[in-house]
């Protein structure tokens, strides 16, 4: 086998795993903050995803679409979290997980309506068409672009936690969310933010995906997936987890792809039933934090 | 191990006529399937009842009775039909020998992903069993020499078949009905044996309070294993239905879709109470025939019904009027 097969492999790796990050990235902190699992993450992904298609054909240009779909999308999610899931704070730990399934349904046959139920291509921005030399092969710009985007992304993300004023209250939230309470935080807001964030984040991982798989309404359950998949392995909760976990599932469904193509959908989710044997709680998730 | 279950049974035969009433579900139950034929507008509709209420009774056990929360029963619902149809169509297995070797097989695919899914708790159950359970549709998708992949599995019908001596025309609708519903009965009595059981009242208490069961001594890892491979034995024998109703296995059966409409059904009829899943089931597929009528896009009217139930009745339909009856019964 060519040595720059492998590293090209490994590189579209990356990419693919740099959406899943992001992705994921959404689940972990919503979970982590909140407590809740959104079903629907995925069913919001593909709307990320179509919200960007739909953006960047109205103002005639990509950069609009991704920068405000994820911003629109993500207000739609603190939408969701105000009128439906904020009423289930305090029942089962179940039961926002049921109503963000039910809510999925919701959404993707509404994008069936709207959208219809075929495929759309989403077109790659004309910037970022073609392939870069990099010495040891040639490899998609538009990869590159991703894999540079969800780096600036991730340092801003965890500048904006470890660095701000408001970072420490959503960490200090995470972790007991009465005391902040009684100090006078107003933790409503807080979760409010934080589930439009992870929306956000979903969203954002939609758009960039699109030019690398084309959009369709069905998109979303294998991404919710692949999602789960990720922050099982990482560990629910934790960001770093989600960070390790995203880049090794991607780097080995591209370098299984590339021995054994029919095992290349099959691989992540031995990688999790793995990882659970050894380690229950995943490889940085914090023993008792499950429930 | 038998204090539980006393209580159980105290508080039951202390509520009087509906308690008798109660005690006797099985027999009641399998009464109002016999004529369910004839309240549906249609057979095929009272086949679908029939087969969605076992799966999803077999899948109560776990998440109504044990309080486990899992997005993959159609692991087992998709994989009783597979086994039943490859051993059919594949082996030349007699169809009354298909079955019981599906549920087996399905049993051990349970004890296999039980053993996983198991070791997790809350949220995360939900999580890895429906990430096990797509691992098993996309097996299934892969080895398409065996199950037919994309195109589902074909080449099998039972069109004649012989009970005790009887040549039994298996195409005619009321026939088929009828010998399904003798499956379906079949796994109604095992269910209730398990409720009655002293095992019946360990995953009550798991689901009551993991702490104070494991702190009474019981072994909880052990015993939701045996509820995983329990519930998903019942659910498969739901799959062997499907494969001898409709001759094809379809693969979107396995898909975690086919899952969360098992969960959607069991909340609509009420988790918990024996009979909800039949009441589940039946709600569902009147719903989708009747909005599917007048809109292709059935599914936006039922994710809203359900979302709905999720907000206002979450002990669904049968359970919230169980409850109702109960409270009357209690007021003098």
């Amino acid at each position: 086998m060519d040595l720059s097969l492998i590293i090209m492999q490994l590189l579209s790796g990356i990419a693919l795993g740099a959406v899943l990050v992001i992705t994921a990235l959404g689940l972990t902190i919503v979970f982590g903050m909140l407590g809740v699992v959104n079903f629907a993450h995925g069913a919001l992904f593909m709307i990320g995803a179509y919200a960007g298609l739909y953006l960047a054909s109205l103002t005639g240009s990509f950069w609009w679409g991704l920068l405000l779909a994820p911003v629109l999308i993500g207000a739609f999610g603190m939408l969701i979290e105000f009128v439906l899931i904020r009423r289930l704070y305090g029942r089962s730990i179940d039961d926002p997980l049921l109503l963000t399934f039910g809510l999925s349904y919701i959404l993707v046959e509404a994008v069936r309506i709207v959208f219809g139920s075929d495929g759309i291509p989403f077109p790659t921005p004309p910037q970022l068409i073609g392939v870069l030399d990099l010495g040891v092969g040639f490899f998609p710009r538009y990869r590159l672009f991703v894999i540079a985007l969800v780096a600036v992304v991730l340092v801003v993300l965890w500048l904006a936690l470890e660095k701000t004023r408001i970072g420490l209250i959503v960490r200090a939230g995470a972790r007991d969310p009465t005391i902040m309470q009684v100090l006078g935080v107003d933790i409503g807001r807080v979760w409010l933010a934080i589930f439009g964030l992870g929306v956000g984040l979903a969203a954002l991982g939609g758009v960039l995906a699109g030019p690398m798989r084309s959009v369709n309404p069905e998109m979303g359950s294998l991404v919710l997936a692949e999602a789960f998949v990720v922050t099982v392995i990482g560990g629910l909760g934790s960001i770093v987890g989600a960070v390790v976990a995203g880049l090794m599932v991607g780097i080995s469904i591209s370098l299984v792809a590339l021995f054994a193509p029919e095992m290349a959908t099959i691989v992540m989710f031995a990688l999790m039933a793995v990882v659970l044997l050894i380690r229950p709680e995943g490889l940085f998730g914090v023993r008792g934090r499950t429930a | 191990m038998t204090s539980p279950s006393s209580g159980e049974a105290v508080a039951k035969s202390s509520s009087g006529g509906l308690g008798w009433l109660l005690e006797q579900r099985v027999l009641l139950s399998i009464a109002v399937l016999a004529v369910l034929p004839w309240l549906l507008p249609s057979q095929a509709l009272a086949v679908n009842v029939l087969i969605y209420g076992v799966v999803v009774m077999g899948y109560n056990l776990l998440f109504g009775y044990t309080g486990l929360l899992s997005f993959g029963q159609a692991a087992f619902f998709g994989a009783g039909a597979y086994f039943t149809g490859i051993a059919i169509g594949r082996y030349g297995v007699p169809w009354f020998a298909a079955v019981p070797i599906a549920v087996l097989l399905s049993t051990c695919l349970a004890a296999a992903i039980g053993i996983v899914s198991t070791r997790t708790r809350g949220i995360y159950f939900s999580m890895v069993t429906l990430a096990l359970a797509q691992l098993v549709y996309y097996v299934a998708l892969q080895a398409s020499s065996v199950t037919g992949g994309e195109n589902g599995l074909r080449g099998f019908t039972v069109d004649r078949i012989n009970l005790f001596g009887f040549p039994v025309n298996f195409l005619d609708p009321v026939n088929k009905y009828y010998v399904l519903m003798a499956f379906a009965a079949l796994a109604m009595w095992f269910q209730s044996r398990i409720l009655n059981s002293p095992f019946g009242a360990v995953i009550e208490a798991i689901r009551e309070n993991e702490q104070r069961a494991r702190a009474c001594g019981y072994d909880v890892e052990r015993s939701k294993l045996i509820v995983f491979m329990l519930s998903g034995a019942i659910s498969s024998l739901g799959g062997c239905m499907l494969a001898l109703h409709l001759s094809i296995v379809p693969l979107d059966l396995l898909h975690y879709q086919t899952s969360g409409m098992i969960v959607m059904m069991v909340l609509l009829g009420g988790a918990r109470s024996f009979f909800g899943p039949f009441v589940g089931a039946a709600s569902f597929l009147i719903l989708e025939d009747v909005i599917s009528v007048w809109t292709p896009h059935w599914q936006l009217f039922v994710g809203a019904i359900f979302v709905l139930f999720v907000l206002f009745l979450p002990k669904g339909i049968w359970g919230t009027l169980l409850d109702t009856l109960r409270v009357g019964k209690a007021r003098p």
